[in-house]
C-alpha cells in the first residue's frame, strides 16, 4: 500500500474525508515552498498537491496563473521541485502528488521523470493536460515502472465508458473537476455538484477526491460529506500572493479553519 | 495530406497531433469530430458552404500573373493566389465560415476564436454576424496595439474583443484564453480555432476548409499557362493553414517543390524568432504534439515576428510530419526581408501584402532570378496589408533612425 492509499484509508477509517492541499512549487521561492509544506501539515492537510509551474497553463484561472509567474520568475523549474519534494520527505510521510502540465515532463523524457520522481518521494503525478488517450501507453507504464500512482481527472462532461476507463487506469484517487471551467475559487458550488459527486461515487471503485473552486470551510463541508477527498488550491495560493514569505502562518490557520468541518461531519459521512 | 495521408483515427500525423486537452474538453472533441465528420459528407451542408464562399466571400479568389515583376527579376514566372481579395481581406473566412456553419448546426449560440494578426478574429466575427452567433475573440495585448485597425473592425462586426495581458501578449497567450473560456462554457460554446493547430479534429478540420485555395489554383494555373502544376509553390506558416490550403493540392505530385517561410524575426536566438524548425524541438502546447519552441525545461518559449500571425511558437502537427518526410522544405524571411518585400509587391504591382504573406514574396524574390523564366512560382498572397500600415510605418522609421545615428 502505496502512502496515498493510507492516507485515504485512514480518513475512511475516521468516518472523513481527506484534505488535499495545493500550492504551487516555488511560489515566492522554493526554500519558502518547504517552510510552506511544514505550514500546510501543521494545518491538517493529509495529501499535498504540489504544483509544476508551467509557462502555459491553460487550465488554471488567474490565482493560480499567476502563481506559476512567481515560481517561475524565482527560477523554479521541474529539476527544481523534485529537488523539493526529495526534502520534504526527509521530514515527512505525507503523500504528495505532483500538479503539472506535460510538456515539462516530456522534455525531461517521461521514462527519466518517473524514475526521478520516484527517488524523490512523489507518490503520484496528475497531469492536466493529458487524458487517458495519451497517458496510455508510455506515460501511465513509466509511472508504473516506478510505482507512481497516475492520478487522471473527470469532469462534468465525462462520459460513463469515460467515467469506467478512467477507474481502469487510475491508482491513489480519481480528481473530480467540480465544474467545467478553470482553477479558482468561486462564490457558489455548482447547483449539481453534490448529486454528481454521490453518483459518479458510486461508480468508482478509487477514492473520489473533489476540486477546483472549493475554498470555505461550508463548501469544504458539503463537499466533504459525498466525497473521499476535497481539494482546496486557490484559495491557498492566494493567501501566498498576499504574504509571500511570511503566508505559513496565515496557511497553517486557514488550512485548520478549511478542515475542521471534515474532522466533525463524522456522523454524516456518505458510505459508498 | 487531405483524406488518405492523415490523421490516424487518434488525430495523429505520424507522431504528431493527439489530444492534450484537460478532461473537461475530451467529450466536446468527440461531439466535435462527430458534427464535423457528419457535415462534411452531408450534400446540404457542403452546398451552404459553397454557395456563402462564392455568392458572400468571392471566390473563386483570382490568379494574377506578377509579370512586371517577374520581368525585373529576371527568372521564373511568379504567380500570386489573390486570398488577399477574399471578403474581410485573407483567406481565415474559408474557415471561419465552415466551423460557423458547424456551430449553428450543433446548436451553439456562441463561438470564440484566438486572433494574432486579426484576420482570423475578423473572419470569425463576420461568420458570427452572418449566422446570428455572439462572438468573442480573443488578441493579446500587443497585437491589438499592432494590429488596431482589426480590433475596430471586430467591433463594429458586433463581436466582443477581450484583450489578454498575460505572457507575451501575442497568439499563444490568446489561445491560452480562448481555451480557458471554452473549458468553462463548452456547453453553448463552440471554439473556432483560427489555424491547422489544437487537438484533432482541428487540424484536419481547418486544412479541409482551406483546399479550396490549392483546388482553385491548379484549375487557374491550367487555364492561364496551360500548365497544371507550378515547379514551386511557396507560403509562409504560422500554424500553417493558408500553407496546407495551397500545398494539399500537390499531395501526389512530388516534382511540385513545397516551400514553407517561417519568421526569422530579428535574429536566430530563442525569443527572436518563429522559426520551430531551426530551434524547436517535440513539445506538446495547445493540444497538440509537434514541433515547439522551448527551453530546456519545457517551458514555451516567446517569439519575435513583425507580423503578428506569424509569432506563435508550435506548428502545425501535419506540418510537422511533411518537414519529417522531407516533402516540404523550409526556410525563413526575416523582419527586414518581409518588410522589403511588402515595398516589393506594393510598388512593382501596387498591391499591399499581408507582412504574413510578404514572408512567403521575400522568398519567391529570392528564387525568381536563379530559375529559367519558362519556371513558375505560385506563391499563396494569403492576406491584403491594410492593417499592417501602421507596422510597416513603424518599422521603416525605426530602421531610418537606427541608419542615421550609424551615419553620425
Amino acid at each position: 500500500m502505496n502512502r496515498i492509499d493510507e492516507a485515504f484509508a485512514r480518513c475512511a477509517s475516521e468516518k472523513r474525508a481527506a484534505f488535499v492541499a495545493f500550492i504551487m512549487a516555488g511560489d515566492p521561492d522554493l526554500t519558502t515552498t518547504l517552510v510552506l509544506i511544514e505550514a500546510l501539515l501543521e494545518g491538517g492537510a493529509d495529501v499535498i498537491e504540489l504544483g509544476v509551474p508551467f509557462s502555459d497553463p491553460i487550465a488554471d484561472g488567474p490565482v493560480n496563473q499567476r502563481s506559476a509567474v512567481r515560481a517561475l520568475t524565482s527560477g523554479t523549474r521541474l529539476a527544481g521541485v523534485l529537488d523539493l519534494v526529495a526534502r520534504a520527505r526527509r521530514r515527512w510521510q505525507v503523500p504528495i502528488v505532483l500538479f503539472s502540465y506535460f510538456n515539462p515532463i516530456l522534455a525531461q523524457g517521461v521514462g527519466e521523470f518517473a524514475a526521478r520522481a520516484a527517488a524523490s518521494g512523489v507518490d503520484g503525478v496528475l497531469c492536466l493536460d493529458l487524458p487517458p488517450e495519451e497517458a496510455v501507453p508510455e506515460f501511465v507504464d513509466a509511472l508504473a515502472a516506478e510505482q507512481l500512482a497516475p492520478i487522471f481527472l473527470l469532469a462534468p462532461t465525462s462520459t460513463k465508458s469515460r467515467i469506467r476507463r478512467v477507474d481502469e487506469l487510475a491508482q491513489g484517487f480519481v480528481y473530480y473537476v467540480s465544474r467545467t471551467g478553470v482553477t479558482g475559487d468561486r462564490a457558489e458550488l455548482a447547483p449539481e455538484l453534490i448529486r454528481e459527486t454521490k453518483a459518479l461515487r458510486r461508480r468508482l471503485h478509487h477514492p473520489l477526491a473533489v476540486g477546483f473552486g472549493i475554498s470555505t470551510p461550508d463548501q469544504v463541508a458539503a463537499v466533504g460529506a459525498v466525497a473521499d477527498g476535497v481539494v482546496v488550491g486557490s484559495a491557498l495560493v492566494r493567501l501566498i500572493e498576499e504574504h509571500g514569505g511570511a503566508a505559513a502562518g496565515p496557511l497553517a490557520t486557514a488550512v485548520r479553519e478549511l478542515s475542521e468541518p471534515l474532522r466533525q461531519k463524522k456522523k454524516g459521512w456518505f458510505r459508498r | 495530406m487531405a483524406d488518405k495521408a492523415g490523421p490516424d483515427k487518434d488525430g495523429y500525423f505520424g507522431e504528431y497531433g493527439g489530444q492534450y486537452v484537460p478532461e473537461t474538453l475530451m467529450a466536446p472533441l468527440a461531439e466535435l469530430t462527430r458534427a464535423y465528420d457528419k457535415a462534411r459528407k452531408r450534400r446540404a451542408f457542403q452546398r451552404e458552404l459553397q454557395t456563402l464562399l462564392a455568392d458572400y466571400a468571392g471566390r473563386p479568389t483570382p490568379l494574377y500573373h506578377a509579370k512586371r515583376l517577374s520581368a525585373e527579376l529576371g527568372g521564373a514566372q511568379i504567380y500570386l493566389k489573390r486570398e488577399d481579395l477574399l471578403h474581410t481581406g485573407a483567406h481565415k473566412l474559408n474557415n471561419a465560415l465552415g466551423q460557423a456553419l458547424l456551430a449553428r448546426g450543433m446548436g451553439k449560440a456562441r463561438v470564440i476564436a484566438e486572433t494574432g494578426a486579426g484576420q482570423h478574429g475578423v473572419a470569425t466575427a463576420t461568420a458570427a454576424a452572418l449566422l446570428g452567433l455572439e462572438c468573442t475573440v480573443y488578441m493579446g495585448e500587443e497585437d491589438m496595439r499592432r494590429q488596431r485597425p482589426n480590433v475596430h473592425r471586430m467591433r463594429l462586426l458586433g463581436a466582443e474583443v477581450a484583450a489578454v495581458d498575460s505572457g507575451s501578449r501575442t497568439l499563444k497567450d490568446a489561445i491560452n484564453e480562448a481555451l480557458r473560456d471554452w473549458v468553462t462554457h463548452v456547453r453553448h460554446t463552440h471554439y473556432i480555432l483560427g489555424s491547422v493547430l489544437g487537438p484533432e479534429p482541428y487540424p484536419r478540420m481547418v486544412r479541409d476548409f482551406h483546399l479550396v485555395i490549392g483546388q482553385e489554383a491548379t484549375r487557374q494555373l491550367k487555364r492561364l499557362t496551360g500548365r497544371r502544376w507550378p515547379d514551386l509553390a511557396i507560403a509562409c506558416v504560422g500554424g500553417g493553414s493558408n500553407a496546407l490550403g495551397l500545398f494539399s493540392a500537390f499531395s501526389a505530385r512530388p516534382e511540385v517543390r513545397l516551400i514553407g517561410v517561417e519568421a526569422g524575426g530579428t535574429g536566430t536566438g530563442l525569443g527572436q524568432h518563429a522559426a520551430r524548425f531551426q530551434g524547436g524541438r517535440l513539445g506538446v502546447l495547445h493540444g497538440t504534439r509537434t514541433y515547439v519552441l522551448q527551453d530546456d525545461e519545457g517551458q514555451i518559449a516567446t517569439t519575435h515576428s513583425v507580423s503578428a500571425g506569424l509569432d506563435y511558437p508550435a506548428i502545425g502537427p501535419e506540418l510537422a510530419l511533411l518537414h519529417d518526410l522531407g516533402r516540404v522544405e523550409y526556410t525563413t524571411a526575416s523582419d527586414a526581408e518581409a518588410v522589403a518585400a511588402f515595398h516589393t509587391l506594393a510598388r512593382g504591382e501596387g498591391i499591399l501584402p499581408a507582412l504574413e504573406s510578404a514572408h512567403a514574396l521575400a522568398e519567391a524574390f529570392r528564387r525568381a532570378p536563379n530559375l529559367a523564366p519558362d519556371r513558375l512560382i505560385l506563391v499563396n498572397l494569403s492576406g491584403r496589408g491594410d492593417k499592417d500600415l501602421e507596422s510597416v510605418r513603424e518599422y521603416d522609421l525605426a530602421t531610418a533612425t537606427a541608419a542615421e545615428a550609424e551615419e553620425e
